[in-house]
């Protein structure tokens, strides 16, 4: 008996934690993407570090993840995640810590050029 | 199919010449209208133009910094524009999309605009739509650009 009450308790206090402590980051999402999250153009999803947001954000849109994430669980190269204007790779990657009013940005990479150096004999 | 207007077109053929023989990009910001079988059409509102990142090899290479393009998104949800497409010049080059062009691009349903820039003047302008289900079989399918 003692301990059930304890482990409600501890339940409560746990759920009242979460209830509290845990931040909404909106997650922008960019426009290839966008037919995989509902057509929505940000999410709000809970988390207070960065992995914890992008999960929640696959969890809810499943469709997402093999676009975010290689077979192996690691983000693709190209996409690029930042919080606010900081690119979390320069943070603590997927442990950066959220604040209240965070912005996440997932931005595919935009690059390429016209040719290798041998391509050059193509021109005409 | 791409449609922008007599000078949006100029402008970004324009930032082609002055940058040679280093490449230029940019970011077309529009709405995508509807739907035509798997192609898409993009309005574009408006060109902005961005800085290339590739010191190293500006003359074959561009990259636009992310936090420009955060910003233009940003910018442009405030006036209801998205990011359609982009747009890079190939210096004495075809206007003809890379293997480079290929690997690094990733934004389906977009257009990537390519200039040939010949001894400093902008020569042809092409349009490709990356199409394609994800990066195991994406392709640059060249769409029609209506100027008006």
């Amino acid at each position: 008996m003692g301990l059930g009450l304890t482990a409600a308790f501890r339940a409560c206090i746990f759920g009242l934690y979460h209830s509290i402590f845990i931040y909404m980051p909106q997650i922008q999402i960019p426009s290839p993407l966008r037919q995989y999250s509902g057509k929505q153009a940000s999410v709000d999803v809970p988390g207070n570090t960065v992995g914890e947001a992008l999960s929640g954000l696959v969890s809810r849109h499943p469709d997402l993840k093999r676009h975010l994430y290689t077979d192996d669980g690691k983000l693709r190269a190209f996409v690029n995640v930042y919080v606010n204007d900081e690119d979390m790779r320069y943070l603590q990657k997927e442990a950066t810590a959220l604040k209240d009013g965070d912005t996440i940005s997932i931005v595919p990479s935009i690059a390429g050029g016209c040719c290798l150096g041998s391509d050059r004999s193509r021109k005409g | 199919m791409l449609k922008l207007s007599q000078s949006d077109y100029l402008s970004l053929r324009q930032h082609g010449e002055e940058t040679y023989p280093h490449e230029c990009c940019g970011v077309l910001l529009g709405r995508f209208d509807d739907n035509d079988g798997d192609a898409t059409t993009k309005s574009v509102m408006r060109v902005a133009r961005c800085g290339n990142t590739r010191v190293d090899s500006p003359q074959n290479r561009y990259h636009i910094d992310p936090r420009e393009l955060i910003r233009l998104q940003r910018e442009g949800r405030e006036h209801g524009e998205d990011i359609v497409g982009f747009y890079h010049s190939h210096p004495d080059h075809p206007a003809q999309w890379s293997p480079t062009d290929l690997a690094e691009a990733h934004w389906f349903g977009c257009s990537y605009v390519i200039t040939s820039v010949d001894r400093g003047a902008a020569a042809t302008t092409n349009s490709f739509e990356l199409t394609g289900g994800d990066e195991a079989d994406k392709k640059l399918l060249q769409e029609k650009i209506e100027v008006s």
